[in-house]
């Protein structure tokens, strides 16, 4: 059994691809860690500001843990990133230890909240606009689609955001137009709070997701065996139900995974022009007031799930290719 | 008067089925809607097989299509009528030319590998049709469908449904399509080129269960190819199609006897076409137990060679004999393993990266498809030119001057030495390719098929063409070619190839008359002959030498 | 004895004319689109040009002691928060935020084109280690790669322009690769190094031409990105820094406003929407014509 699992292609090539991304992820925590390691400036100096006596200085570092050897830092550091611990963070006064944890937590839960709702809307909605385009390519519908998304997806997204604002926020009252929410409050208030960066990130996903969609299911349509399915008189639906969409996994999880992580991004500008208060927000706080080690967490939360949302894309393209699944 | 000489012949008893009037398709081009079927008309009864030859861009695809009332995309019908048991299809909706498709009017595609589905077993598409419209159950479904596999030769017929199309091999597959089509009893099956992509050992086979199917269940069928002695074995009546108009339409045994259009009679040029065989001379080239590998896979095994200056030596075998991978290593693109490649008894370093200019320019290769041989990005001067100022130092007018000249020895206007590439058709860009090898006046010219993507009719002129050059400057070729009318065509001496060894080598006559060695036998058995009779005699032929093999 | 002298010249011209030639087509065929989009193209690269020509103010005077003017004649788009007129610091942010993008492309493309191409035709080894570095850059998003390094190195300017374009030759890297691999595994290629040419003739002349519309096309593409990227960070008040006019950073300094449905920030945002709106509309229309000139093969 063991032995068929280890000579089965389709295994072996998901297993290759997981070690690949684990590998990635491993380089991409080197990478993030480094930031930390080869500091340009002193950052102790810095934090303490100029009058800090020597004594103060190694204190601070030894608080921070900055004067182990590297190694020791970074087995450390990403051995407490796998349980959850990302250190303390440089805003810390030396009385009062904050956690970078407790700066990112509840602002990750807020991040995923809205990047949730946005995918469950935007997702269907870029589908099946996509697979009609396809199907009823140059006709007026595919052209004014194209044009409408190839506009949007070259948009700014603060300009998306400032302009959805001022038109159904401000000339027209019918959202919040900035979405401070709190624990406190209930989950309708919150829905209702983030509407527009909801809107202004679906904008922009929808528009890309469309059109590659749109690209992947012209491109499986050109097959022959596609003219096959229809030469042999099988109904148009029956033609991409059965015909085409068994061979469109690939292609379209590939699509979703690549704007889902467009998704992460995104959210950074879309957090801070709403002041939302995600961890996309919280990053680019950090970066301003150069307090690393959150830079650094966040950092490693949007990396690894970038990685592993294409991972994910991946190993789905290869367990659903026949080719591997029933080797010769 | 061309439908008289039709009529008059002996099948005409049947009930018409299939009867196209006056139809003509137009294409979408740069420059509007251009017609690509012109008014044509042809009729087909129960149990008749109809042949449509012709070259590429004659039409015939998008007439086979049009029999199941169908256009591809760009395409539209514009005039005429297809009438398919009684009902004009043109006239019908999309629903019901939908529903006689794949039930009564089947079609069997050229790239049977491209064609199926990659995503799901064969036995699931093969059984598609009946189980889509309900007219069997699955159990009985499944038994027919194993029973046509039965019929269709294909081994193992009781699992071979449960692969999946890339677990088959493309004869297997492409019969595998012909039973799908026949899983209906569709009155009519349209078949496009079916065997135009397989060997010609395998074509043979694939040809022989088709005619059997056919005749067996009775199904009329338009039979789709651009080779007229595959069509002389399958059909009853032929027609001769040229950019979308009829030229000629007659019984299969009046048109290979007595065509009445000298163009149809060009279609097998090619096979008329015959290099009396020269006596031997002096060695040129000279290949010596020569290994090869891909990586672990032995490509070449053990050859040696010796090609006579000023003479053509064919090299003859079917895909995977290692014929392209010789030329590969003798113009030292693939180093050898072991052995030696001499060149006027000078021995040539394995790898080109150490052969001198002077080497490299006396060796000179021509490559299948021009297409890719050419820069596209390079107009006709810059390509021919190139080898003049690399290896010769000709610059300006000079170099013009000499380019203008090779274009004239190749039959090519001046006028071609601004083109590019894709503003010429395939025979000229062949053209191009020979002219910018004999630009570096090349003591060997390595011929890698460059006939082979050519229609007959151009295949010929480029085969005369090398000829004359040959007779003019005494130069030597080594023409690798998988089709047997080449080598009759071009060769003094024959060297057949299979899997990565020589099986037989010799002067030409002595080769293809006395074939000794099996595997020659086989071969020669398995090129299509105008005879109608052929297909027989190759079968028992083939069956005997392959047993031999074996 | 052939050419007689008389029509040489004449086919040099002809030779020359046919690819100008194709363009010319091209544009005959352009949508209404492409034509706007050419327009405000140059327009942008007027006004880049000459800024100091055409704005009334210069770009960090203080012209007014009222902040935040209201949109009059004399400020025809009112002043910021120290007097500035805001029409002079759109006009001025055309150099700046252009520019820097335009210069950080060209870097980027430099880097990644020349890598890409010499990977494509390199030693396997070579390829591996090359495409690996990519790879593994790639493997982190493009904005919060930035804001990492941006955090370590600071926000000057030449750092963003560096780290950019450092960021997205990797894209660069990845196409020019593969495009350049397409084409070199074509026979004629094999001619080439058959006929004993060196590399650098068969990069130049082989393979190059072949390869250039996709560049071209990409280039684009990637100005767009690249625009958009550093006007997000400048948004985000990590990218380009007061006082330099910058659109990004114009928007962030008045956003504000918007509550109060002024529609001032609005404009530098719109401008930069504006241009890669056009730029994509010139790319879809360009990588149109050039597959056009594929098909013609």
């Amino acid at each position: 059994m063991r032995k068929e699992i280890i000579s089965n292609p389709l295994f072996r090539t998901i297993f290759t691809r997981l070690g690949l991304g684990f590998v990635t992820l491993f380089a991409v925590s080197l990478i993030i860690f480094a930031a930390i390691a080869v500091l340009p400036g002193d950052f102790a100096k810095a934090t303490l500001g100029r009058a800090a006596t020597p004594e103060t200085v190694a204190n601070f570092q030894k608080s921070l843990g900055l004067d182990r050897p590297v190694a020791e830092r970074y087995l450390k550091w990403i051995g407490g990133a796998v349980t959850g611990d990302l250190g303390l963070s440089f805003s810390s006064g030396s009385g009062t230890p904050r956690t970078v944890g407790s700066i990112i937590g509840p602002r990750l839960k807020n991040t995923l909240f809205l990047a949730g709702i946005t995918a469950l809307v935007a997702i269907p909605i870029a589908l099946l606009l996509g697979i009609i385009a396809a199907i009823r390519r140059n006709s007026w519908l595919d052209r004014i689609l194209n044009a409408v998304t190839l506009a949007s997806i070259s948009f700014p997204e603060f300009f998306v955001a400032y302009v959805l604002m001022l038109l159904l926020a401000v000339k027209l009252p019918l959202f919040y137009s900035l979405a401070r929410v709190t624990p406190s409050m209930g989950s309708i208030e919150v829905l209702e709070r983030i509407a527009l960066p909801v809107l202004t990130l679906s904008f922009g996903i929808i528009a890309h997701m469309m059109r590659m969609t749109r690209a992947a299911i012209i491109g499986l349509l050109s097959h022959p065996y596609i003219e096959m399915a229809k030469l042999k008189g099988v109904p148009p639906w029956r033609v991409i139900l059965r015909h085409a969409l068994p061979n469109a996994w690939a292609p379209i999880v590939a699509v979703i995974a690549f704007n889902l992580a467009y998704l992460i991004v995104g959210v950074v500008v879309v957090e801070v022009v709403f002041v939302y208060p995600g961890i996309g927000q919280a990053m680019v706080d950090a970066v301003r007031s150069r307090d690393i080690p959150v830079v650094q967490g966040c950092a490693l939360i949007f990396a690894a799930s970038y990685i592993l949302l294409n991972l994910l894309a991946d190993v789905i393209a290869i367990a659903t290719n026949p080719r591997l699944a029933h080797p010769r | 008067m061309i439908s008289n000489r039709a009529a008059s012949h002996n099948r005409q008893n049947g009930e018409l089925l299939l009867d196209i009037r006056n139809l003509t398709i137009e294409a979408e081009g740069s420059d509007g809607w251009q017609p690509i079927v012109k008014d044509i008309s042809l009729h087909l009864r129960r149990g008749e097989v109809l042949g449509i030859i012709g070259e590429s861009g004659a039409g015939k695809s998008t007439l086979g299509l049009a029999a199941l009332g169908f256009t591809r995309p760009g395409c539209h019908f514009s005039g005429g009528s297809v009438t398919f048991d009684g009902r004009d299809l043109l006239k019908e909706s999309e629903e019901r030319r939908r529903q006689l498709r794949g039930t009564r009017i089947a079609y069997v595609a050229q790239s049977a590998a491209a064609s199926f589905n990659p995503a799901h077993r064969l036995i699931e598409q093969t059984i598609e049709c009946v189980m889509m419209r309900g007219l069997a159950s699955r159990g009985a479904a499944v038994q027919s469908a194993t029973d046509l596999f039965a019929q269709m030769q294909l081994p193992d017929p009781e699992t071979i449904g449960d692969r999946f199309p890339h677990q088959v091999s493309g004869g297997q597959l492409q019969r595998a399509m012909t039973a799908m089509a026949m899983t209906c009893k569709p009155d009519l099956i349209v078949f496009d080129e079916p065997t135009t992509a397989l060997d010609v050992t395998t074509q043979v086979e694939v040809l022989a269960s088709i005619r059997k199917i056919v005749e067996e269940h009775h199904t009329a069928a338009l039979y789709i190819t651009h080779d007229l002695a595959v069509v002389a074995q399958m059909a009853h009546r032929i027609m001769v199609l040229r950019h979308g108009e009829l030229v000629e339409h007659a019984s299969t045994q009046q048109m290979l006897s007595e065509p009445e259009q000298t163009y149809t009679r060009s279609l097998w040029a090619v096979r008329t076409l015959e290099k009396p065989e020269e006596p031997p001379a002096e060695t040129i080239l000279s290949v010596s137990n020569v290994d090869a590998h891909y990586g672990d896979f032995k490509a070449l095994d053990d050859i040696s060679i010796e090609v006579p200056r000023g003479r053509t030596v064919a090299v003859v075998g079917e895909s995977g004999s290692g014929k392209s991978t010789l030329a590969r290593v003798i113009s030292g693109l693939l180093p050898s393993a072991a052995g030696a490649v001499s060149l006027n008894g000078v021995r040539l370093a394995p790898s080109l990266k150490q052969r001198s200019r002077d080497q490299l320019r006396r060796i000179q290769m021509i490559y299948q498809s021009a297409d890719t041989a050419l820069n596209p990005r390079q107009t006709v001067m810059d390509l021919v030119g190139r080898p003049l100022s690399f290896h010769f130092g000709l610059k300006g007018r000079m170099q013009e001057r000499r380019v203008a000249e090779l274009l004239d020895m190749v039959e090519l206007s001046d006028r071609h030495i601004v083109s590019f590439p894709s503003e010429l058709s395939g025979g000229q860009k062949q053209r191009v390719a020979i002219a910018r090898a004999i630009a570096a006046d090349p003591d060997v010219f390595i011929c890698d098929e460059i006939t082979s993507a050519l229609d007959q009719l151009v295949q010929e002129q480029i085969l005369k063409l090398l000829l004359n050059l040959q007779k003019e400057m005494n130069k030597t070729y080594l023409f690798i070619t998988h089709d047997i009318a080449t080598v009759n065509a071009i060769a003094d001496q024959v060297v057949v190839m299979c899997r990565g060894g020589i099986v037989q080598q010799g002067a030409k006559r002595a080769v293809m008359s006395s074939p000794d060695h099996p595997y020659t036998k086989l071969l020669l058995s398995a090129v299509p002959q105008m005879d109608p009779g052929w297909l027989d005699t190759a079968i028992q032929n083939g069956r005997l030498a392959k047993q031999n093999i074996e | 004895m052939r050419p007689s002298d008389t029509n040489l010249p004449a086919r040099a011209v002809r030779y020359r004319r046919s690819r100008t030639g194709l363009v010319w087509a091209g544009l005959r065929r352009a949508s209404l689109t492409t034509w706007l989009g050419l327009c405000v193209i140059l327009l942008y690269a007027i006004l880049a040009l000459f800024a100091p020509l055409i704005a009334p103010y210069g770009e960090a005077d203080v012209v007014s002691s009222q902040p935040f003017a209201a949109w009059n004649s004399t400020f025809l788009f009112g002043t910021d928060q120290l007097g500035r007129d805001v029409m002079s610091r759109i006009i001025y942010g055309a150099r700046n935020s252009v520019g820097i993008a335009f210069i950080t492309t060209t870097i980027a493309f430099l880097l990644g084109g020349t890598l890409g191409i010499l990977s494509a035709i390199s030693p396997s080894w070579l390829d591996h280690v090359l495409s690996g570095v990519a790879d593994m850059l790639m493997a982190i998003p493009q904005l919060i790669f930035a804001l990492i390094l941006l955090a370590l190195f600071g926000s000057s300017i030449p750092s963003i322009v560096m780290i950019i374009a450092v960021l997205n030759s990797t894209q660069i890297f990845r196409l020019a690769r593969s495009s350049a691999r397409n084409v070199a595994v074509m026979e004629f290629i094999e001619v080439a190094s058959l006929r004993g040419e060196r590399t650098l003739w068969i990069i130049v002349r082989e393979i190059l031409p072949n390869i250039m519309p996709t560049l071209i096309a990409e280039f684009g593409l990637r100005f767009c990105f690249v625009f958009l990227t550093i006007s997000a960070l400048s948004f985000l008040g990590l990218g380009i820094q007061p006082p330099s006019a910058d659109w990004g950073t114009m928007v962030r300094e008045s956003a504000t406003f918007i509550s109060y449905g002024n529609i001032t920030p609005l404009l530098p945002a719109a401008a930069i929407a504006l241009l890669t709106v056009s730029i994509n509309f010139v790319v879809d229309w360009f990588l149109d014509i050039a597959s056009g000139l594929r098909d013609d093969q």
